[in-house]
């Protein structure tokens, strides 16, 4: 029993250390061992030596080291004799002075013990069979075969004659058993071991014992025991990294906290036409309560409409009917380019009045597409968004930020291709090349805002705004190596995948000019 | 964005490409062609978006396995195209935009045939028509030679406007007719279906109007078209002199004026709702494909008369002047190029330009935009032009000057990342669910009732995953946990977001707020843990706990949130406002959520700690 094993492994390595006190050597620890459980009529097994010899050993208390024997032992067929004598003194035991016929001798004795025995006392010459009955050719046999089995089981010599013979008959059986070559003192050999302890404890910090006590040398190989945390998401944390990066370009935070929007600010205010394809219900989640919207700007409205309707600020418009009810119904918001679109409508209005103050804003939010949800696609997801609006602004510019945003983000290699986007003009699509799928990489999108965008809302002509977007997912899936977006964001996703991951390293590089 | 798919070996005799079809076959010719085509859709704006043949097409449809393609198989490109360039979606549009983009080709000059006002072919368009569709525009292409390829190709294009710029027929639909099988003038007329017969384009029976509307109901491709006029007393349908019918617009040609690879003189009418988007549809068919014709980028008028008298001479290929001042593109762009050069980059982009001469105009370019690119609305496109064809890569890459000045925090962001980092300090995991739910998560499965005056509803869910937006943070937690119901106990877990409720004083009647929850699950609910999760984060957040009914900090109060069990739930209250509730969730709602194991949640609003 576990229970008992300690006291027993104890009492072993105290024997042992004692008995080296006044002795060179254990000789045969097996022997020690037995003599000692004698002693204190308990047992002692394979085990309690391993063990003790183990630790000491590994103290250097004791030097020895493993050895393999071999010796033989009794099998079950062998034990059986040993108890109650050879099959062949059974059979010649089992016949009366008198005689027996052989009918009454099967009877009266195990079969296998008559089906070995029998032939074995016959060729020794101890029985006489005759017709009618087996009697007794001598008076007196010994049973040598269980002596010598008694002799093995004791481990004492037995001559290799013998030995063949009880083998062939598969009475006794090799076997191989672990053991230890003699045991000596070793380099730390004292006579009594001292206390062996895992943790420092407050009492013997504070009584002093610590200096008697000997540390468990501790398992490389074995971790700690698992640490008790809380966990940031690690696609919030990425949002962290990258808002830190737009705070240290002197980038301001857009406030994104309006998921409904109205058509209006998500699409006409961006000159997006009323039949593009990105306002069809098969894109866009429309709501049907709230399903309108009930106020907005007038006066830039009607110019708005003019712009789409007719142009103007230069353009030709779209040449088609612009419906306000169209401009009326509420949404959830495509992009966080519809906040944009409010806040710029407001920076227009107050560069009405000069000076004219530069921006940079910013926003990492929510925004939602009617699509249907696969590995790469969700209904909602994150948008990243930046731009600056200033006198001047030139696509050289563009493709200047871009470089710094992205080198920030471990992208130092881009390029642009043309693109189509119907407030942005020039559009770009941005691509880096990534370092570790040797490839470049669509991850953006970018432009200038239009000026049917920008001049109904009241900018002057050389105001322009550069902007770029691009989804939070996308970057968070290549950094932590995810193939489908639903193992890192919803419901399904696995608290342990929450709770392993790492720190986001991005923006931490040093290689920043 | 559309795709196009074209033959490759087509594509590259008609971009006058030196590779021979022999060539093509090894591979390593094969790669090299694509890797060059593929970087010059890069430079032009276009994307080589997949390579495969006609085969491996209808085997991906039919979902069979891949096998190796037979090496004769026609390679097929599929090139995406940006959604407003109609001229670029056929081969012969997009071949002639890259010729003239590699200054392999002139702007081509497009012109209508030299025919007398009485000669020219005539379309009458009936008053009904208004109830309907009310407008039309025609063309002729004179001398056709179609080869198998460019027949299809006039069909695919067909196609492709009625899928992009039509926006599926609803706003043009486009018929297309053997002229030598019928006769002008022509009427455009609104007709009540009974009164319509004709045989259909690939019948042989003949139809009246309103069963044949009933017999493409099983059609797989014609039904999306059904609801455009089904509604209608009257259909738009298109006679000649002999009142054969050419067209029952959007949904189907007549089978009489079919146009076939013989056809030699093809008449195209275009009915709409939307006059704009007709003119282009047209405009974009007649100079792709007038290449074909006798007299090369010659375009045959139709004039179209209307009830009132007036009258319209098609197609409009006028060409459109834009003065762009020089200054304006250097200095949108970033560059300093002269006018010379503009006009070279210009020509490669199809565009005809030329320097103003007079006096104070010097700076200025005309530009002529052709009737193939009605994207050009401003001249920031011509602008945008400009730097493609200079090559948005060779553009030098500078960054503006830095702003001055400093920056506001988002307070309201900034208090939610401090607050999840506390949290998380507390031994919670934080969570990121969806925005969108099912009403019954947000309710029913609660054990909440919808009095309809807090939810936003979407109205044109894809599933009742997307019926509402979320007025808790309790579902997403809920599923989570629900999700997770394996992991090692105890589970907890938090997350700081946004709901959405109705509020009549928003312009678009619905405000966000901005929550945080938290939940705890294991063998016991843990009621006490999340009791001093609150009492925690009230700390952090500098809220001394004070007796009911004192404003200066936080207090609970009794609760009786059908959502936890009775007793065992509070309310929270800061600065004398409800901000938040938390208890024993209620084993009806666990069992909702598939929880086997007991737990306890908080949720409150944030924003008062602003």
């Amino acid at each position: 029993m576990a229970a008992d094993q300690h006291p027993r492994k104890e009492i072993l390595e105290k024997a042992i250390l004692g008995y080296l006190e006044n002795n060179n050597d254990i000789s045969n620890l097996e022997q020690f061992a037995e003599q000692l459980a004698a002693e204190n009529k308990s047992e002692i097994n394979h085990n309690d030596i391993d063990s003790a010899i183990k630790s000491l050993r590994g103290f250097g208390y004791i030097e020895t080291h493993d050895i393999r024997k071999e010796s033989w032992v009794l099998t079950e067929e062998g034990k059986g004799y040993a108890a109650a004598g050879s099959p062949e003194v059974q059979v010649f035991l089992a016949i009366p002075a008198e005689g027996i016929t052989q009918v009454a001798l099967k009877k009266k004795l195990d079969e296998s013990v008559f089906q070995r025995g029998f032939g074995r006392a016959a060729n020794n010459e101890w029985v006489e069979i005759s017709k009618k009955l087996i009697t007794r050719k001598v008076q007196h046999v010994d049973d040598k075969v269980r002596e010598l089995l008694m002799k093995i089981h004791a481990n004492e010599a037995v001559d290799q004659a013998e030995i063949e013979a009880l083998k062939k008959r598969e009475l006794i059986q090799k076997q191989t058993q672990k053991g230890y070559s003699p045991v000596k003192k070793g380099p730390n050999y004292a006579p009594v071991r001292k206390k062996f302890v895992t943790d420092l404890t407050r009492e013997s910090l504070q009584n002093g014992d610590w200096k008697e006590l000997e540390f468990k040398e501790f398992n490389l190989n074995a971790q700690g025991m698992p640490s008790k945390f809380g966990a940031l998401h690690p696609l919030l944390k990425v949002r962290k990294q990258v808002k830190d990066i737009f705070i240290q370009m002197g980038y301001e935070e857009m406030a994104t906290n309006n998921y409904i929007e109205s058509s209006f600010w998500n699409f006409d205010a961006l000159f997006q036409p009323q039949q593009h394809p990105a306002r069809d219900s098969h894109d866009t989640f429309f709501l049907r309560t709230p399903s309108t919207t009930k106020e907005l700007p007038e006066d830039y409205v009607e110019r708005v409409k003019r712009v789409h309707e007719s142009g103007g600020y230069e353009s030709r418009g779209y040449g088609c009917n612009w419906k306000r009810e169209e401009a009326e119904k509420n949404l959830l918001r495509t992009h966080t380019t519809a906040v944009s679109s409010r806040i710029l409508y407001l920076l227009a209005k107050e560069a009405q009045q000069p000076p004219f103050a530069p921006k940079k804003y910013f926003s990492i939010d929510r925004v939602f597409r009617n699509e249907s949800v696969d590995r790469t696609h969700l209904a909602e997801f994150h948008q990243i968004e930046g731009w600056i609006c200033d006198r001047g602004l030139t696509l050289g510019n563009l493709m200047g930020v871009l470089e710094d945003f992205f080198k920030r983000l471990g992208m130092s290699k881009l390029k642009f291709k043309p693109a189509y986007n119907p407030y942005t003009e020039p559009s770009m699509e941005i691509f880096g090349y990534h370092k570790g799928f040797r490839k470049w990489v669509e991850i953006g999108n970018s432009g200038m805002f239009r000026p049917e965008m920008l001049r109904p809302m009241g900018f002057p002509e050389d105001v322009e705004v550069i902007a770029w977007g691009l989804s939070l997912e996308r970057p968070a899936m290549i950094l932590y190596e995810i193939d489908n977006i639903r193992e890192m964001f919803g419901h399904q996703v696995d608290l342990g995948f929450i709770k392993r991951n790492p720190i986001c390293r991005l923006g931490l590089s040093h290689n920043i000019e | 964005m559309p795709t196009v798919s074209v033959g490759r070996d087509r594509l590259f005799a008609a971009l006058g490409k030196s590779y021979t079809k022999e060539e093509l076959k090894k591979k390593e010719v094969s790669e090299k062609a694509e890797k060059e085509f593929e970087d010059e859709c890069f430079r032009f704006g276009i994307e080589l978006d997949d390579v495969t043949t006609e085969k491996a097409i209808i085997r991906k449809e039919k979902h069979l396995d891949e096998e190796e393609g037979d090496e004769d198989e026609e390679v097929i490109y599929k090139i995406d195209i940006p959604a407003n360039r109609y001229d670029l979606l056929c081969l012969e549009g997009l071949s002639q935009a890259l010729r003239i983009f590699e200054k392999k080709d002139e702007v081509p000059q497009y012109k209508l045939a030299n025919v007398s006002k009485e000669s020219m072919m005539k379309m009458h368009v009936k008053p009904e028509t208004s109830l309907i569709r009310p407008h039309v525009v025609c063309a002729v292409l004179r001398g056709m030679t179609f080869t198998e390829a460019s027949y299809n190709s006039f069909i695919d294009l067909q196609d492709k406007l009625h899928q992009n710029i039509c926006r599926r027929r609803t706003l043009v639909a486009i018929g297309t007719h053997d002229l030598d099988t019928i006769q002008a003038p022509f009427s455009y007329e609104a007709l009540p279906p009974s009164s319509i017969s004709f045989v259909p384009l690939k019948q042989t029976k003949n139809f009246r109007a309103d069963e044949l509307m009933e017999f493409y109901k099983s059609d797989l491709k014609l039904k999306k078209f059904l609801h455009i006029i089904e509604n209608s007393k009257v259909f738009p349908v298109i006679y000649d002199n002999n009142r054969t019918v050419l067209s029952l617009p959007p949904i189907i040609n007549g089978a009489h004026s079919a146009i076939t690879l013989k056809t030699k003189n093809v008449f195209i009418e275009c009915t709409a709702t939307d006059l704009t988007k007709a003119k282009i549809v047209l405009n974009t068919i007649v100079t792709a494909f007038s290449s074909y014709c006798e007299r090369k980028f010659e375009i045959e008028p139709v004039e179209v008369l209307y009830p009132d008298g007036k009258s319209y001479v098609y197609p409009d290929l006028s060409i459109y002047n834009m003065d762009v001042s020089l200054s304006y593109i250097n200095r949108k762009i970033g560059l300093s190029l002269g006018a010379d050069e503009v006009i070279d980059l210009l020509n490669k982009m199809q565009l005809g330009a030329q320097q103003s001469v007079s006096g104070n105009k010097q700076d200025n370019i005309t530009v002529l935009i052709p009737p193939t690119r009605s994207d050009i609305l401003h001249p920031c496109d011509v602008m945008e032009d400009v730097a493609i064809a200079y090559g948005y890569n060779n553009i030098p890459r500078t960054k503006p000057a830095s702003l001055p000045g400093s920056l506001k925090p988002l307070v309201l962001n900034e208090l939610s990342d401090v607050l999840r980092s506390e949290i998380a300090m507390n031994g919670y995991t934080e969570v990121l669910n969806f925005i969108l739910c099912s009403w019954r998560e947000n309710f029913d499965m609660l054990r909440r009732r919808d009095d309809k005056s807090k939810a936003v509803v979407v109205g044109n869910p894809r599933s009742s995953d997307f019926e509402l937006v979320r007025t808790t943070l309790m579902p997403g937690i809920l599923k989570s946990v629900g999700h997770n119901k394996d992991h090692p106990k105890p589970i907890k877990v938090f997350e700081v977001g946004d709901v959405t409720m109705l509020d009549e004083k928003k312009d678009v009647g619905a405000t966000n707020r901005r929550q945080l929850a938290a939940l705890y699950c294991g063998a016991s609910s843990g009621f006490e843990l999340i009791h001093g999760l609150v009492d925690r984060i009230m700390e952090v957040l500098g809220a001394a706990f004070v007796p009911i009914g004192d404003n200066a900090g936080y207090y609970l109060q009794h609760a009786e949130e059908p959502e936890f069990l009775p007793g065992v739930q509070a309310s929270i209250y800061y600065k004398g406002k409800q901000i938040g509730n938390f208890g024993i969730l209620h084993p009806e709602v666990l069992k909702n959520f598939d929880i086997p194991d007991p737990c306890s949640y908080v949720e409150m609003n944030i924003e008062s700690f602003l």
